[in-house]
């Protein structure tokens, strides 16, 4: 019973593996937040393309690239398993309840803002992750900065990328301090100031990320 | 006081129950809630009807056997009571309430609103004791215990065992209740030989229960009659995984 398998199938067990994923997603978001601020500078996209080639060829970028899609992985199925247990765990359901008297509606909804992100994961990745990969395997030079100018000016597509972050705000506003409550990292101290830190984290950094598209669907960066 | 009530009656385990509308009247706003529904069960009782079966022991708030779901909250819409403790000038003259039992799959309903809750037994009998020899008390001042430490236990120790963080929770985890019978234990110096067996043992039998699992949402604290504090689940995270990555001491 103590073995270290049974560990990781039980409730604490598969909450602490989404906790540390979602920790550990969190800090590739610090990672891409700041690349991506680049743009700011607005020099036509040059610091940006140096970061972004940087980031396309680097050996051990490479590596934790593939620890971060194991992350998002196992963080996708532990969001499936146990809210398939959760929903088990309550076969009949009230006929009237009041939840928004004791919890946010955020909190209660992990599944599907995960499930928003997700959806438009899968669209950034095509406009953007897939690209890069494909210049790299055929050689050929990628201006990424010149990708981003062209995917972002359709309307549908930063409406796309505005809600997609959005999601992650909201996913992130119950998310960053719950991960700390799952790991046990509860403290009299600490816990204001980690409350804290999480709700500006989750406003700022999805800020940042939405002025992308806007920005160059405006025309404010060229 | 005039109110419509809509309560959920359910023949046994293995009927599906319904809603059913009933008419009571006259009801002083100082009655408990419990007592509008004594009176609403001797209408009943006086019509030749079945009367609504719910459980109640003590109603004075500290046996935790009270368990309605009413208008979509456990205990009602007041904070910190249970439902003995709930008084009707809580509501309004006229209103509907409804009143539901307490729904997850560890928490079977036996009839009308009474629920089987004996899961929190088996949870309690996996490991929220301590073994000691019988005989004379020791001396209390032979374990000094900081302050701060002796109040965190004693308040996890407030814990009725009621069921209403499980019947809040949106997946019906039982980690509140589990995790203030793990605290009361694990902060104490008499709890100590048996911390690391004890935690992983109640968890297990928590899971084995089928208890959902817990995200945060906070709802058991919100709806928790003694305010039992979620610092306690974090409590018994810490001490689960400790217990699990480095103890050396297999449950
Ligand atoms: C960049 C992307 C993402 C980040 C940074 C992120 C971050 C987090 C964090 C920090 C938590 C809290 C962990 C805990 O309480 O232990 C969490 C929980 C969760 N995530 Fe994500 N997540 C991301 C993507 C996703 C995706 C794609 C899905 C679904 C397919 C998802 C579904 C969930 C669910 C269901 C929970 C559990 C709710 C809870 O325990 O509070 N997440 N996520
Ligand atoms: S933790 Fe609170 S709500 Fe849960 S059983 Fe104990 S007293 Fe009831
Ligand atoms: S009847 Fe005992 S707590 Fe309500």
């Amino acid at each position: 019973m103590g073995s270290l398998s049974k560990t990781f199938t039980s409730s604490v067990g598969r909450k602490f593996v989404m906790g540390l994923t979602g920790l550990f997603l969190i800090s590739f978001l610090i990672v891409h937040v700041s690349i991506n601020a680049l743009i700011f500078l607005n020099d036509g996209g040059q610091t940006f393309n140096v970061a972004a080639d940087f980031m396309g060829h680097n050996l051990i970028v490479r590596i934790m690239e593939i620890g971060l899609f194991a992350g998002i992985i196992l963080h996708i199925v532990q969001a499936i398993v146990l809210t398939a247990q959760n929903k088990a765990a309550r076969p009949a359901t009230y006929a009237y309840s009041n939840a928004s008297a004791n919890s946010t509606w955020y909190s209660r909804s992990m599944g599907l803002l995960g499930t928003l992100i997700l959806m438009f994961l899968i669209l950034h990745l095509y406009h953007f992750w897939w690209p890069t990969k494909a210049a790299v395997f055929n050689h050929e030079e990628h201006d990424t900065f010149q990708n981003i100018t062209m995917v972002f000016q359709e309307l549908w597509v930063v409406i796309v990328y505005v809600l997609g972050v959005i999601s992650l705000g909201y996913h992130l506003l119950h998310g960053f301090q719950s991960a700390f409550q799952t790991m046990g990292w509860n403290h009299k101290k600490w816990t204001p100031i980690v409350k804290a830190i999480g709700f500006w984290f989750s406003i700022i950094v999805p800020i940042i990320f939405a002025l992308m598209p806007i920005s160059i669907y405006l025309g404010w960066i060229s | 006081m005039n109110l419509t009530l809509k309560v959920w009656r359910q023949k046994n385990s293995k009927s599906t129950g319904n809603l059913v509308d009933y008419k009571v009247s006259d009801i002083s706003p100082d009655m408990s809630f419990l007592e509008m529904f004594d009176v609403l069960n001797e209408q009943l009782i006086n019509k030749g009807e079945e009367p609504i079966v719910f459980d109640h022991d003590c109603r004075e708030g500290i046996c935790g056997m009270c368990s309605m779901y009413i208008n979509g909250r456990p205990h009602g819409p007041k904070d910190l009571v249970t439902t003995c403790q709930l008084h009707m000038r809580s509501f309004k003259d006229g209103d509907t309430i409804v009143v539901e039992p307490w729904r997850a799959k560890a928490f079977p309903v036996i009839k009308d609103l009474a629920v089987d809750r004996s899961a929190f037994d088996r949870v309690i009998a996996a490991g929220g004791f301590i073994s000691v020899n019988t005989g004379n008390a020791q001396d209390a001042n032979n374990l000094p215990i900081a302050k701060s430490k002796a109040d965190a236990a004693f308040e996890a120790a407030a814990c009725i065992g009621c069921g209403a963080c499980v019947a809040a929770c949106k997946n019906a985890s039982a980690m509140l209740f589990v995790s203030a019978k793990v605290s009361q234990f694990s902060l104490l110096p008499q709890g100590q030989p048996e911390r690391y067996k004890r935690v992983q043992n109640m968890v297990a039998q928590m899971d084995s229960e089928g208890f959902g699992n817990c995200t945060n949402t906070g709802a058991c604290e919100a709806e928790c009659p003694k305010g039992i504090s979620l610092e306690n689940i974090a409590r018994m995270n810490r001490d689960y995984l400790t217990a699990k990555l480095f103890s050396e001491e297999e449950a």
